[in-house]
């Protein structure tokens, strides 16, 4: 059972600010998606092997070959904003 | 550490490295775009490591196989199945706000490396430092500068991302190593390691090779591990061991004055040559790993492993332990050749064309060394072939010319190339070791010195060195300084 501390910390480390109102709300929410994928735990997987896919592919690497990449100015358009060739941010406490 | 205090006795330092190490391919670990050191900000970028919507990285083959050889030459297992995960964080020099590494599945695991400490009498004391893991990850972006807003007075950073998805592998130890001189004679050797490989520069003022250490002090003998403290932002070996030795007497100090030591993590200052603490981001150390979903397992086989395998070289401790018991070499001097794998080759070049080894270790050593260092070369840019010095120690060794002679005729060698006989012959720099000859040139020298032969005659016996200066000068360097000593003194006594 998840509760409201830990609804809170959640929303801390995804940057998300929620009102009480939405703490409340969202605890009884997240615990039926919880409840939901319990139901996984009826099946019997003694003999399975764990995995970490879901499909049986392995190995999948490209050779060490340049190709710059054309779309500068267009990935840099994409950013909220920039000085120059540089991204720019707000400035980030505690940070370098 | 010669500062120790005899307080210092009682506590033993309990120190662990973590390595970051910057794999020297063409492109970035999971895209195509260049991991050139330097380039203008926001060029190596790409979709891929930009973390735009929709794309999918792709595993460099090449970052693969450098992990892997790394893993084999730090006697490591191999994982029969490795994947890669997410590790989650808010920082501005990650644009997907995780980074690509791996967690509980690492590409190696439970390997060593042998360290050598050779003392100032040349005595060589080793130890094994355990590996606990390697594993690959993507680089992040750089903060490269920080100002404020003139209009709104609020601060910002800019962002450079042609760092970000550089390849890196991170190597853990095991918490082995007990003082600065150790952390540091560890952080070269796995720099020899990564050089000889070829998997890296390992330059570590461009950051290619970063270390953070844990460090821990506790009473000697105890079974309990201290409070661990972090220290990074060291970029040289020797700001790793002071780091370290600054940080041990100040965790004494706090203990003996009953202070707790905090757990956190805090930066080398170079400058006032300190460690001071670094504000901590609360709630930051939960990463929230899961495995990757836009990337495949790893699963390499025994035939590849085997490939690897064999395409390693012979590595730096290999070398030293074979200079030293089949070639007879000192520890200091089979430590000096091997720490460059280029240097160590050419040694080797020279030794299988005919020289021996302790000759060919101590012209490289000193004379070629001195050539290199001074005209800012490496060994592999010098004309001077590996068996041209095989050749011209065979002179010297079979009396054709002088140890003197040798180093007059070595910088044009080390210049120009071409053959040490034909340029002995043409110089007509041969050794005179012809008695007869010799004696002409001293009965030459005596009377063309009458006054310095009398005051000889009268007891100045350390006149001889005078007239061995003077035959020398008079042959041009060439006759046989022992057997001109041998005729001079017969001579001068007669």
């Amino acid at each position: 059972m998840i509760d409201l501390e830990q609804v809170r910390k959640v929303a801390l480390l995804a940057r998300l600010q929620l009102t009480p109102a939405e703490e409340e709300q969202f605890t009884p929410q997240l615990n039926s998606i919880l409840e939901y994928f319990e139901q996984l735990s009826e099946l019997d997987t003694e003999n399975v092997e764990p995995t970490t896919r879901a499909i049986d592919v392995s190995n999948v690497t490209r050779p060490d070959q340049l190709k710059p990449c054309e779309a500068l100015e267009e990935i840099l358009q994409e950013a909220p904003d920039r000085e120059d060739q540089y991204f720019r941010v707000p400035q980030i406490l505690g940070g370098e | 550490m010669t500062s120790a205090a005899p307080v210092k006795t009682e506590y033993e330092a309990i120190i662990g490295l973590e390595t970051h190490v910057q794999l020297s391919t063409e492109t970035k670990i999971f895209s195509s775009s260049s991991t050139k050191f330097g380039a203008p900000p926001n060029t190596n970028i790409d979709p891929v490591c930009m973390g735009m919507p929709g794309t999918l990285p792709v595993l460099n083959q090449k970052v693969l196989e450098y992990a892997v050889k790394t893993g084999l030459a730090l006697n490591c297992q191999i994982a029969p199945y490795s994947k890669f995960d997410r590790k989650q964080y808010f920082y501005p020099d990650l644009p997907k706000n995780y980074q690509i590494s791996q967690f509980d599945l690492p590409i190696a695991t439970g390997g060593w490396l042998e360290i050598e400490l050779v003392d100032k009498q040349g005595n060589a004391t080793r130890k094994k430092i355990g590996i606990t893991r390697l594993h690959m990850e993507e680089d992040a972006g750089k903060l490269v500068h920080a100002g404020s807003d003139r209009l709104s007075g609020s601060a910002y950073s800019l962002v450079d991302y042609n760092r970000a998805g550089v390849p890196l592998i991170e190597i853990v130890t095991e918490p082995d190593l007990r003082s600065g001189q150790e952390a540091a004679e560890y952080a070269q050797e796995l720099r020899r390691i990564v050089r000889y490989l070829g998997v890296s520069d390992g330059n570590m003022q461009e950051g290619s090779l970063r270390c953070d250490v844990n460090i821990s002090v506790r009473p000697v003998g105890g079974e309990k591990f201290g409070t661990k403290v972090e220290i990074k932002n060291m970029n040289s070996f020797s700001a790793i061991q002071r780091a370290i030795e600054y940080e041990i007497e100040r965790q004494i100090a706090a203990i003996e004055s009953g202070e707790r030591i905090v757990q956190e993590t805090r930066l080398w200052e170079e400058g006032s040559q300190r460690t001071i603490s670094m504000r901590t981001k609360e709630g930051s150390s939960d990463y929230r790993y899961f495995p990757e979903p836009d990337l495949g397992p790893i699963e390499v086989s025994q035939e590849q492993l085997a490939q690897w395998r064999s395409e390693l070289p012979e590595l730096p401790a290999q070398k030293r332990h074979r200079y030293e018991n089949e070639l007879g070499l000192s520890a200091y001097d089979a430590r000096v050749l091997t720490d460059d794998r280029a240097m160590a080759e050419y040694f080797e070049a020279a030794v299988a064309a005919g020289a021996p080894a302790k000759q060919a270790a101590n012209w490289i050593t000193s004379d070629i060394t001195g050539y290199l260092n001074k005209e800012g070369k490496s060994i592999s840019e010098i004309a001077l072939k590996p068996e041209v010095l095989a050749e011209m120690i065979g002179l010297i060794e079979a009396n054709t010319i002088s140890t003197k002679i040798g180093k007059d005729i070595l910088p044009e060698l080390l210049a120009k190339g071409g053959s040490a006989k034909a340029l002995v012959e043409s110089k007509g720099l041969i050794q005179i070791s012809d008695a007869g000859a010799i004696e002409a040139i001293i009965d030459e020298v005596i009377a063309a010195n009458p006054g310095e032969l009398e005051k000889y005659r009268s007891g100045k016996k350390n006149l001889l060195g005078f007239f061995v200066g003077q035959v020398m000068k008079k042959s041009g360097g060439r006759a046989d300084p022992k057997l001109t000593n041998q005729l001079l003194q017969k001579k001068l006594e007669s």
